[in-house]
């Protein structure tokens, strides 16, 4: 029986984690050039309206995930306008930005709500048949989670391996610096913005088109916001994040596995797992190790506080 | 030539700058609202709906009715509140984006204590049920200004993830301890004993909690102007590097600026349940947290301005739920507006203050 | 031998009230270590961040290897061959020394090939003895080793003119050793070494030539084997004497000292005071000399309250005032004088009267708090600046409006003009233009003789010994030396500054 529902447990946040994962990724990219983004969760409602959309009117799911990429790389770059042309404050910039991408999301699947789609299916390893149903749950997933640890090791190259990288993360260590050693940090900044907006994007591409095949306003529930804590969890690392989105899921997924097996606690409590884990994770691991956090966020989190 | 060109662009520079600077302001926001305006028109004809009947459509609804302004007062009751929620800790430079939750702690405090003592009468039960929530709430966000002051976790994670555990209290408490055996279908609370209703404006659905917001608006300008509070506050907010040198304490302010600032948010709950809906039910607020949130940073957390901007919201909140009538556009159709307004005064604002960025 | 490397002709360079640096030549040889010395203030930083198109210039040329520059920043001078290496240096802490240095590279392939550069940055390190840890992240080293990733980034980079601020003034004793070893091998593989300071022994001991600078303009240039320590001294400081400004003292036989610190050692951000014992008595300016960053800035700040104490007492006429707030301190009379008072004394948003009150709020409030009265607060702002004799400003001007001298004439008014009993004065002329700055050395004098405490911080020697009854010379923390103005010299005082003699 505990086999049975750690099992479940297990497959659930594979398949709930990863929209977080896809979100915290993109943010790590952000966040490294210097840029935290509050308007996560906005811009991943625009990604998941829009692959609904697309992939509801064009029948073709691939295309869907593009749409969904494109649409939060586009809805991303507004932010740049704001806090890198403009240098307005990044926190109230980001929250503009989540109300905009709210109120954008629900206009776009706006004639689409409990519409059905077939939606992303799971990839069928060969074997897995073989596998009893338990089991082959965990492995039956769909193209997004099998591409979570390249992702998280493109990133990285991309980081720490290309020029590119190591002028980024330059511009988020010390914006001034990097100028001074002949950088254009507006622009490396708007190309993390871009990044950052294409994976936000697929984040929630995924949540629609693969985790719940639906659209429903506000959907993603939070998880823009958990994206960000994950970040500081994951120490600005990109593969740390996958631990930190598998905490997410694991524990939106113990919650469901609890209702399913008739725990005798309201679902209500169960589903605030989640976010006191992460905020209990948040506290724990949020005062990193001296040189962990890029410098050019203090001044963002700095305001009155020493 | 080129003196011509001068001449021609003198009376317009020099008119402009001859204005007071009360007027000149307010030019200034009629142009943000306009640039706005028009984005959304493009894109509501994007969208294929029709711009001009939309727009007059919130604004026949709104204005023009007595029933419409009243409608228009009810929405702004909560915003104004919650809008303080926001700009009383902004003040020191906390930023708040907890409003939405402790809005609803609040209305949960304020329910547990007119459920809790029914037979109260109401000149105690209705200041017993704010004090409630008052407290119920600004423990809740205080607990956010303590941790930041300590330097554990920034403010905005913990208001934040707040908000949604809030809710989810509530649900759990409506749909589970404090749900009205009575109505089967809804999940709610029990109705509240008439006593713990907030009496009303002649005829509308305006309660007296119109003026708790005057006066905490009023109250909070006079803090900030007037008071040693205000002084130290400001001096804070302006320089803390100095005011850390000039002997205020800080960290003091930091927890009870949020604490107060939560206590406001709260009242907003308590002047929901006990004003409109008589019980606990899940839709205790449409937003207003964040909808505050938006009028406190339009009005740079100037009580004079959070009024205003808080009736511009409201008219455009109650406009929405007309839309969603006449347009069939959700409601989600004005905050997309509101969001844009947002955003077009966040980035000319600052041209001013790119330099101190 | 052929001509400068880097050459200086008629530079100029003019800050707001300030002439930093006036009509100045300078040549630097390839093959030579260059010394340029002089007083905190005397040009010498301002000059070299010319040269290397930090700063532009007011008037003068830039040469390098007998080619006009035309630096428009940093990138420009770098590209041109010429590299400095800042007293704060410019490294990310947070990247490892190889990612610094490849930040700094004019041709950085699209994927570094990180073997490459670090196979690199060893065999120089290996060539002039600077060997770091390519993969060692920046921040966790010692200053001596994030100074070696420094020179190796300018190296690199491909500079022959290495420009050093001050390189000695963050290395403990052995490491300056070895820092002399590779200024040698990068003087013998014909590189051009220009370092600043205003240590003597050093300068002994490693400089090929020395050209020292004084108030902006240069007093001499000599070679390292006829200079001597004293005609060193003369040049830096000159050979005037500085006339005491200073009435008589006050006779105060007081019993216990206005402010005394006995045996303290602080915490906190910032250099650690260690052991320090000072006492001020009413009546009595204690000068305090020192290079700057040696701990005048944290002293200033442990009496006033915002450092922690980790160890000793600190007493406020006789009573233990060890942990009290600053606001209570400042209750009790102690009045601080900040530099930069735009940044450290006062918000620039607040009228002058809010900013007057702030630092005493209490005193001016009305029904517990509800009301600031704010009639007072003009009254004594007003009468703050007349007992200074100066014209007040409308109290209710914005801050911001005023310029930095009339901002720290503000702040001498707030901090002066309520007979505080003791006064920390922190560099308070530091930036002010030479009438403000007098006005400001003669209030100090006024508090003194209406038998205030005062403890000043500058790094003016004359300013010290024109004003203290005592002075102190404080480095790396530490208390290294007492006496009087007319019982010591300025050659003696800076000797004790730089650790000399």
């Amino acid at each position: 029986m505990t086999t049975v529902i750690a099992l479940g447990v297990v497959a659930g946040a594979l398949a709930s984690g990863v929209s977080v994962f896809y979100a915290a990724l993109g943010e790590v990219v952000g966040q490294r050039a210097g840029i935290v983004n509050l308007g996560i969760e906005g811009v991943m409602l625009v990604g998941a309206a829009t692959s609904f959309a697309v992939t509801a009117v064009t029948g073709n799911v691939l295309l869907g995930l593009a749409a969904g990429a494109g649409s939060g790389l586009a809805f991303n770059l507004i932010l740049g306008l704001l806090v890198v042309t403009r240098r307005t404050n990044q926190l109230a910039s980001g929250l503009a930005l989540w109300f905009l991408g709210g109120g954008a999301s629900t206009l776009i699947g706006l004639s689409y709500t409990g519409t059905h789609i077939d939606g992303l299916g799971e990839v069928r390893l060969p074997g897995s048949g073989l596998l009893p149903a338990e089991w082959s749950r965990v492995i039956d997933q769909d193209v997004l989670v099998y591409l979570a640890l390249p992702a998280a090791l493109a990133v990285t190259w991309l980081l720490w391996r290309t020029r590119w990288g190591l002028h980024l993360r330059a511009v988020g260590e010390d914006r001034m610096a990097a100028f001074a050693a002949g950088l254009n940090p507006s622009r490396l900044q708007y190309q993390a913005l871009a990044i950052a907006g294409a994976l936000y994007g697929l984040g929630g591409a995924q949540l629609a088109l693969a985790y719940t095949k639906t659209w429903q306003e506000g959907m993603t529930a939070g998880r823009g916001f958990v994206a960000v804590v994950i970040v500081i969890f994951a120490l600005w690392r990109p593969l740390r994040t996958i631990a930190g989105a598998l905490l997410f899921g694991g524990a939106v997924a113990l919650g469901l596995q609890l209702q399913v097996r008739g725990l005798p606690v309201s679902p209500f409590l169960l589903d605030m797992l989640p976010y006191l884990l992460t905020l209990l994770v948040v506290l724990i691991f949020g005062r990193p190790k001296a040189f962990a956090v890029p410098m050019g966020l203090r001044e963002v989190f700095g305001g009155t506080a020493k | 030539m080129a003196q011509a060109a001068a001449v021609f662009r003198a009376p317009w520079a020099g008119g402009y700058r001859r204005l007071p600077p009360f007027v000149r302001e307010t030019l200034r926001w009629i142009g943000w609202l306009a640039v706005a305006l028009g984005l959304y028109t493009l894109l509501l004809l994007a969208y294929g709906r029709d711009p001009v009947q939309a727009y007059s459509d919130i604004l026949s609804s709104t204005l023009g009715s007595t029933y419409g302004i009243s409608e228009v007062l009810v929405k702004m009751i909560p915003i104004v509140l919650c809008a303080l929620a926001v700009a009383i800790p902004a003040r020191v430079g906390l930023v708040n984006v907890g409003a939405e939750g402790q809005l609803f702690v609040g209305a949960l405090g304020a329910t547990w204590a007119t459920l809790a003592f029914p037979s109260l009468p109401g000149w105690i039960l209705l200041p017993l049920s704010a004090a409630s929530g008052f407290v119920a709430a600004g423990a809740w966000a205080g607990v956010c200004g303590l941790l930041r002051a300590r330097g554990w976790l920034n403010e905005v994670f913990s208001t934040m993830l707040l908000n949604y555990l809030a809710v989810l209290v509530v649900d759990y408490l409506i749909f589970g301890p404090w749900r009205d055996p009575t109505s089967s279908n809804y999940p709610q609370s029990r109705l509240f004993p008439a006593a713990g209703w907030l009496p009303t404006l002649a005829g509308t659905r305006v309660t007296v909690f119109l003026f708790v917001a005057v006066a905490c608006v009023a109250a909070f300008a006079l803090v900030i102007a007037y008071t040693r509070w205000g002084l130290e506050i400001r001096a804070i907010g302006g320089n803390p590097e100095a005011a850390r040198r000039n002997g205020v304490s800080i960290t003091r302010y930091l927890v009870i600026l949020m604490i107060i600032g939560g206590g406001l948010a709260g009242l907003a709950g308590m002047g929901e349940v006990a004003g409109l809906h008589h019980r606990l039910n899940p839709g205790v607020s449409s937003y207003y947290g964040y909808t505050g949130f938006l009028v406190s940073w339009l009005a740079g957390h100037r009580a004079a301005l959070i009024p205003v901007m808080a009736f511009v919201m409201a008219v455009l909140a109650s406009g929405g739920d007309i839309l969603q009538i006449t347009q069939g556009l959700p409601y989600a159709a004005v905050t997309l507006l509101m969001a844009l307004i947002l955003f077009v005064v966040l980035a000319a604002r600052a041209r001013k203050g790119a330099k101190s960025q | 031998m052929s001509g400068p490397l880097l050459s200086l002709r008629q530079v100029t360079k003019r800050f707001p009230g300030v002439l930093a640096n006036d009509r100045v030549d300078f040549d630097a040889y390839g093959g030579e270590i260059h010394a340029l010395l002089g007083e905190n203030g005397a040009g010498k930083s301002t000059l070299m961040k010319v040269a290397y198109g930090y700063y532009p210039k007011d008037g003068g040329e830039v040469w390098l290897d007998g080619r006009e520059l035309d630096l428009k920043s940093p990138a420009d001078a770098r590209r041109a061959g010429i590299g400095m290496v800042f007293q704060s240096f410019t490294l990310i802490p947070a990247f490892t020394a190889a990612e610094n240095i490849a930040l700094y590279l004019p041709h950085l392939d699209l994927m570094p090939n990180v073997e490459v550069i670090e196979k690199e940055i060893r065999d120089r390190a290996v060539a002039f003895g600077l060997e770091v840890d390519p993969r060692a992240v920046v921040g966790m080293m010692a200053a001596g080793q994030q100074q070696k990733v420094e020179i190796l980034k300018l190296l690199l980079a491909g500079a022959r003119v290495l420009i050093f601020d001050e390189p000695t003034s963050v290395l403990p004793p052995h490491e300056i050793e070895n820092l002399f070893a590779v200024f040698r091998r990068l003087k013998q593989a014909g590189f051009a070494v220009v370092f600043i300071t205003h240590k003597l022994h050093e300068v002994l001991e490693c400089a090929d030539r020395i050209t020292v600078m004084r108030r902006g303009a240069v007093t001499g240039s000599i070679s390292g084997r006829e200079a001597t320590e004293d005609a060193l001294l003369k040049m830096m400081f000159g050979g005037g004497a500085v006339e005491a400004r200073r009435a008589q003292p006050p006779v105060a036989a007081e019993p216990a000292p206005a402010l005394n610190l006995e045996e303290l050692s602080s915490g906190g951000a910032g250099l650690p005071l260690r052991e320090i014992n000072l006492e001020v008595r009413r009546g009595e300016i204690v000068g305090v000399a020192g290079v700057s960053g040696n701990g005048q800035r944290e002293l200033g700040d442990v009496v006033l309250g915002l450092l922690p104490i980790t160890a000793g007492r600190k007493w406020l006429f006789g009573e233990d005032v060890t942990g009290w707030s600053v606001a209570r301190l400042r209750q009790a009379g102690v009045a601080y004088v900040a530099e930069n008072p735009g940044y450290m004394a006062v918000a620039p948003g607040l009228t002058l009267a809010e900013n007057f009150a702030v630092t005493s709020p209490r005193a001016y409030q009305l029904a517990g708090g509800l009301r600031v009265d704010w009639a007072r607060v003009s009254a004594d702002m007003r009468r703050a600046y007349g007992a200074l004799e100066i014209e007040a400003p409308d109290p209710g001007l914005r801050a911001g409006a005023l310029s930095g001298g009339n901002l720290q004439r503000f702040s001498l008014a707030r901090e002066l003009g309520r007979k505080p009993r003791v006064i920390v004065a922190v560099y308070p002329t530091r930036g002010l233009d030479a009438r403000t700055a007098n006005h400001a050395e003669n209030l100090l004098l006024a508090a003194r003789s209406e038998g205030a405490a005062v403890l000043l911080m500058s790094q003016d020697l004359d300013e010290l010994f024109s004003l203290s009854d005592r002075l102190v010379v404080l480095r790396s923390g530490r208390i290294v030396g007492r006496s009087r103005p007319q019982e010591t010299t300025q050659i003696e005082v800076g000797r004790l500054m730089t650790g000399g003699g």
